[in-house]
C-alpha cells in the first residue's frame, strides 16, 4: 500500500495557500445536497460541524454524549497555544512550528505542522468573536503565559477551564447552526460500524444509548472526530466513557492506523491512591510556570516535605535540564519522575510520587496571586487528596493522557478510505512521538474550524453529483448485522466476569509493559498475553440487562472489545519501532544519560498498520518523513 | 468503612419507580462517590441483578453528566462540587444514603438515576451564542475588555450545565442556567448586538420547556458545583424588562443568527 501524503509542492510558506487556491470548490446552491455526517463533538467534531453547516452543507453531528457540550475537550485546563506574539517575545508561526516539530521529536509531518502554526492565529480571533471570556491584563488586552517545551509565552487560557470555555464556544456555534437546521444533532448515538460502498465511506451505524434502536446514516463523507484511545490503559485522565470504537471500526473495515505506540503520559497528575481508583486528575502542565518539581536526595526518606532541607530536595528537572527546568516537555519530565521514584526516592504512601512545590512562588508573589492564577486546580487537589497545596507541596506522578497516534490521514485529513476524514485526537498527524502542552486544542479547532471546510470540498467536487446512497443499500444491511450480531453475542454470552474486571487486567498489561518505558521482552510478552485476554473476554464477560434499553455495562463491553484488539497493536507497533523517540522510549534505545535515542537512518518514517483479518498478523506500511525546512537535531532542553 | 445506598429504581420513564437498599461494604474513605457505585454494581452483576445506571463521564467536576440528589441535596453534601467530586470521608460509617435522580418536569427520567437534560440545549439553540460566521473575526484584540468584565464573564460562563439549579428549585425554575449563559454573552462588547434578542428567545424557550418561574429563594446558587452567583439571575431580569419594553416598539429583532 503507498501511502501518498499528498503535501503540495511549492516552499513551506505558501504549500497551504496554494493548496486552498488550487482546490475544487462547491458550488453555493449545491453544497446543501451534500451530507456531511460528522462523529464527535468535542472541539475538531462540533468546530467542523458547526462551521460545514454554516457554509450550507447538510451536516449529521453524532455523539455519544447527552449533550454535544459533554465532550471530553471540556476537561482540558491550561491552554491553547498561538502564534500571536502579543508577548512581544519573539515569537512567530515559524517558532511555533519549530518547536511543535521538535517536541515531537521530528515523528510528524512538517506541511501539516506548519499549517497547524499558520492557522493557530486565526483560532484565537474566532474564539474571542465567539465571547470565550480568555483571560486579561488590566489593560483590556489577552493574557499569556508559558508551557512546556516553548520559551515564549504564547498560551492563552480561561482560568483552569480553557478547554471548558473554547468547547463551549464551539458548542454555542454549532447550538447556532442546529438552530438554523443546517446541522441536525444526534446526542446519545454511538457509531458501532462504519459504512462503505464502493470503497467509499457512505455512511455509519449507530445505536441509540436510550432506547438501544440500531440505526442506519448515509452521507457523501463522514468525519471521524472521536478522540483519542487512552483508555485502553483503564486508569488515565481521559473521561471514562472515551472510547477508540469508532476509529477500530474505520480501521478493521481498512483505514491504517498509525503509530499507535505514542502514547503521552502526563507528568503531572494526582497519584493513584487505590485499586478502587476510576480515574486519575490531572494538575495542568501550567502550574509548572510557578511551581517546583523536586524530590528527596536521599532514598526512602519518609520526612515529610515541609522538613526536609532545602540542600537536601533534588529539583532535578533544573538541575538536568537547566535552559527549560522545570517547563521540560511531557515526556521527558515524566520520564524523569520515574526514575527519581525507580532509585527509591519517590515520596508518598505508594512512593510512587514527587513534589510540586509552591512554596518558592508564594513567598515571591503571595498566595493570593498564586490563587487567582491557579485556585480552581488548588480546589481540586485538595477535594481529591484533602492536602491543603498552598501549605505542603502537591504530590504528583505521570499518568495516561493523550494519544499521538491514531488514524492515518493525508494533508487533506483523509484516511487511505475515499471519504473517510478523521480530526484532531483521532487523527495521527501533528504531534509525531509527543504533544506540546496547549497544542491538543490548537489542532483540533484548527482541523474543525479551518482546515477541513477547506479540504472536504476537494472531495465533494469530485465524486458524482449524485444523493448518497439509500440506507436500504445492501452494505447498510450487512453491516447492520454485523452490530447486531456483536452485540447479540455480547448479551448472551453468560459468562462469569464483569467487563470491568476485563479492562482492568488490559490497562495493567499495557502499563507493565507498553508505558513510561517498554522493551523487547516485555512487549513479547504482551502481545502473548493480550490476545489470551482477549479469548477469555468473549468466553466468559458477563454483561448485564437487554439490548433494548439503556445498558452501560453492553456500551463499556463493546469498547473493552475494541481496546483489547488496540492494546495488541500498540505493542506490535512499539516493539517494531527499535528506537526511542518522543513518548516511546525503549530501554534498549538510550543515551547513557537516559535520554532517547532517535535513529533517524532507520525510523524516520511514520507506520501505519493495516488490518489483515481476524487471526492474522497486521501489516506494517510506511510514510516516510521528509524534511524541507528543518533539520533533524537531537533533542536537546539542557 | 460501611454504607447502605437506598437508590431510585426505575426502568424507563413509563414505568413506575420504587427506593432500593443496597450495602456498600469495606470502603475507603477517600474513594469518590461514584466509586462507590462502581463497588455496588459489580457486586450487582456479579450476583446476576441489574446494575444502577447513573450518568458520569470525566469525573473531575467539569462535563456535567453527573446528576444525582444525594439525601436530597444536588451534587451531595459539601458545596461548590459535582456528584463526582464527592467522596466517602463526607459521609458516616454505618449511613444509609438516598440516591435519587434529579427530578423535574423538564428533565423526564431515562433509567434509575438518569434523566434528560436536552431541554437545555433547546434554550442554547434558540439563542445562547454570538452569530459569527467562521473565518470573520477581528483580530483578537482589537476589542480590549477590562479585566473585570472578562472575570465576571467568566464568573458566569463556568456554568458547567449539570441541571443541579433546576433540581435544587421548588419551582424547578432554569433561571440561574439561563442567566449564567445569557449574562456572560451580554457583558461583553461581542455579545451586545444580539442582547435583546438573546434574552427574548432563551427565556421563551425556557417557558416553553416546563421549566417553572423563579421566586428568588436563590436555592440554585447553594447548590450550584460551580457556585454560579444569583447576581446573574438579577441581571438577566434586568435586561429581560429592557428588551420587553424595547420589543413593544417593535425595537427589538426577533431573530437572531
Amino acid at each position: 500500500m503507498i501511502l501518498d501524503s499528498k503535501i503540495p509542492s511549492g516552499p513551506l510558506e505558501t504549500k497551504w495557500e496554494k493548496h486552498i487556491a488550487d482546490g475544487k470548490l462547491v458550488n453555493p446552491a449545491n453544497k446543501r445536497k451534500y451530507e456531511v455526517i460528522i462523529v464527535g463533538s468535542g472541539l475538531a467534531g462540533a468546530s467542523a460541524a458547526a462551521t460545514l453547516g454554516e457554509l450550507g452543507y447538510s451536516v449529521k453531528c453524532f455523539t455519544f454524549h447527552d449533550s454535544p457540550r459533554r465532550a471530553h475537550s471540556i476537561a482540558a485546563q491550561g491552554g491553547i497555544n498561538a502564534a500571536k506574539n502579543y508577548q512581544n517575545d519573539g515569537d512567530s508561526v515559524y517558532r511555533l512550528f519549530y518547536d511543535t516539530i521538535k517536541g515531537g521529536d521530528f515523528r510528524s509531518r512538517e506541511a501539516n505542522v506548519y499549517r497547524l502554526a499558520q492557522v493557530s492565529v486565526n483560532i484565537i480571533d474566532q474564539c474571542v468573536a465567539q465571547g470565550v471570556p480568555f483571560a486579561r491584563e488590566y489593560g483590556g488586552l489577552l493574557a499569556n503565559r508559558s508551557f512546556g517545551g516553548a520559551q515564549v509565552s504564547r498560551t492563552f487560557y480561561a482560568r483552569g477551564q480553557t478547554g471548558q470555555q473554547l468547547l463551549l464556544g464551539a458548542y454555542s456555534t454549532l447550538s447556532r447552526q442546529i438552530g438554523l437546521g443546517t446541522v441536525k444533532m444526534f446526542p446519545n448515538s454511538e457509531m458501532l460500524e462504519l459504512v462503505l460502498v464502493d470503497g467509499h465511506a457512505k455512511g455509519i451505524v449507530t445505536r441509540n444509548l436510550n432506547t438501544g434502536a440500531i440505526e442506519r446514516h448515509s452521507a457523501h463523507a463522514v468525519v471521524l472526530a472521536t478522540g483519542g484511545y487512552g483508555n485502553v490503559f483503564n486508569l488515565s485522565t481521559y473521561a471514562r466513557n472515551s472510547n477508540c470504537t469508532a476509529a477500530w471500526r474505520a480501521y478493521r473495515k481498512g483505514a491504517t492506523f498509525a503509530n499507535p505506540c505514542y502514547t503521552q503520559i502526563h507528568p503531572t497528575c494526582i497519584p493513584v491512591s487505590g485499586d478502587y481508583q476510576s480515574k486519575l486528575t490531572l494538575m495542568s502542565e501550567s502550574l509548572r510556570n510557578d511551581g517546583r518539581i523536586w524530590a528527596p536526595k536521599k532514598e526512602g526518606d519518609r520526612r515529610p516535605p515541609n522538613e526536609i532541607p532545602e540542600e537536601e530536595r533534588d529539583y532535578y528537572l533544573e538541575r538536568k535540564y537547566p535552559s527549560f527546568g522545570n517547563l521540560a516537555p511531557r515526556d521527558i519530565s515524566s520520564r524523569a519522575a520515574k526514575e527519581a521514584c525507580d532509585e527509591g526516592r519517590g515520596v508518598g504512601e505508594t512512593g510512587l510520587g514527587v513534589y510540586l512545590d509552591f512554596k518558592d512562588a508564594i513567598e515571591r508573589l503571595g498566595e493570593s496571586v498564586i490563587k487567582e492564577r491557579y485556585g480552581n486546580l488548588f480546589d481540586i487537589y485538595k477535594e481529591i487528596t484533602n492536602e491543603n497545596a498552598y501549605e505542603v507541596p502537591m504530590r504528583i506522578y505521570p499518568a495516561v493522557h493523550y494519544t499521538m497516534g491514531g488514524l492515518w490521514v493525508d494533508y487533506n485529513l483523509m484516511s487511505n478510505i475515499p471519504g473517510l476524514f478523521v480530526t484532531g485526537e483521532a487523527n495521527f498527524s501533528d504531534h509525531g512521538a509527543n504533544r506540546l502542552g496547549a497544542s491538543a486544542l490548537m489542532q483540533g479547532l484548527a482541523d474543525g474550524y479551518f482546515v477541513l471546510p477547506y479540504t472536504i470540498p476537494h472531495y465533494l467536487a469530485e465524486i458524482p453529483r449524485d444523493p448518497a446512497p439509500p440506507t436500504s443499500h445492501e452494505a447498510f444491511s450487512e453491516t447492520e448485522e454485523e452490530v447486531t450480531t456483536r452485540t447479540q453475542r455480547l448479551l448472551t454470552n453468560g459468562g462469569k466476569q464483569t467487563v470491568k474486571s476485563f479492562h482492568k487486567r488490559l490497562g495493567n498489561l499495557m502499563w507493565d509493559y507498553c508505558g513510561m518505558a517498554r522493551n523487547k521482552a516485555g512487549l513479547e510478552t504482551a502481545i502473548q498475553e493480550i490476545p489470551k485476554l482477549k479469548e477469555e473476554f468473549w468466553d466468559d464477560v458477563n454483561v448485564p440487562g437487554e439490548g433494548s434499553e439503556l445498558n452501560q455495562s453492553l456500551e463499556l463491553a463493546g469498547r473493552v472489545g475494541d481496546f483489547l484488539e488496540l492494546g495488541e497493536l500498540m505493542c506490535r507497533d512499539a516493539l517494531a519501532r527499535e528506537e526511542s523517540c518522543g513518548g516511546h522510549f525503549r530501554e534498549e534505545h538510550q543515551y547513557e544519560d537516559g535520554e532517547a535515542l532517535r535513529d533517524d537512518e532507520n525510523f524516520s518514517h511514520v507506520a501505519a498498520w493495516e488490518f489483515k483479518g481476524d487471526g492474522n498478523a497486521p501489516e506494517r506500511h510506511i510514510e516516510n518523513l521528509e524534511y524541507e525546512a528543518v533539520k533533524m537535531v537531537t533533542r536537546s532542553y539542557k | 468503612m460501611n454504607v447502605t445506598i437506598r437508590v431510585w429504581r426505575q426502568k424507563n420513564d413509563q414505568s413506575e419507580g420504587r427506593f432500593e437498599d443496597h450495602e456498600a461494604k469495606d470502603l475507603n474513605p477517600n474513594m469518590s462517590f461514584l466509586e462507590m457505585l462502581d463497588v455496588v454494581n459489580e457486586d450487582l452483576t456479579n450476583a446476576g441483578k441489574d446494575p444502577i445506571a447513573f450518568a458520569h463521564d470525566c469525573r473531575e467536576g467539569i462535563c456535567g453528566t453527573c446528576s444525582c440528589m444525594i439525601n436530597g441535596k444536588p451534587h451531595g453534601p459539601e458545596s461548590g462540587v459535582a456528584t463526582c467530586q464527592t467522596y466517602m470521608r463526607s459521609f458516616q460509617d454505618g449511613d444509609v444514603i438516598v440516591v435519587e435522580p434529579f427530578r423535574a418536569k423538564a428533565f423526564p427520567i431515562i433509567k434509575d438515576l438518569v434523566c434528560d437534560r436536552s431541554a437545555f440545549d433547546s434554550i442554547m439553540h434558540s439563542g445562547g451564542f454570538i452569530s459569527i460566521r467562521t473565518g470573520s473575526a477581528p483580530d483578537a484584540n482589537a476589542i480590549p475588555i477590562g479585566k473585570e468584565v472578562a472575570d465576571m464573564a467568566m464568573d458566569a460562563a463556568a456554568c458547567i450545565g449539570c441541571g443541579a439549579c433546576v433540581a435544587a428549585c421548588k419551582n424547578s425554575s432554569a433561571m440561574l442556567f439561563v442567566s449564567a449563559k445569557a449574562g456572560q454573552l451580554n457583558l461583553l462588547p461581542q455579545g451586545k448586538p444580539e442582547k435583546d434578542a438573546r434574552v427574548l428567545n432563551m427565556v421563551a424557550t425556557m417557558d416553553e420547556a416546563g421549566f417553572g418561574n423563579c421566586t428568588n429563594q436563590y436555592e440554585c446558587s447553594a447548590a450550584c458545583p460551580k457556585e454560579i452567583s444569583e447576581e446573574f439571575i438579577s441581571k438577566l431580569n434586568r435586561d429581560y424588562l429592557a428588551a420587553s419594553v424595547k420589543s413593544v416598539f417593535k425595537a427589538v429583532p426577533s431573530t437572531m443568527g
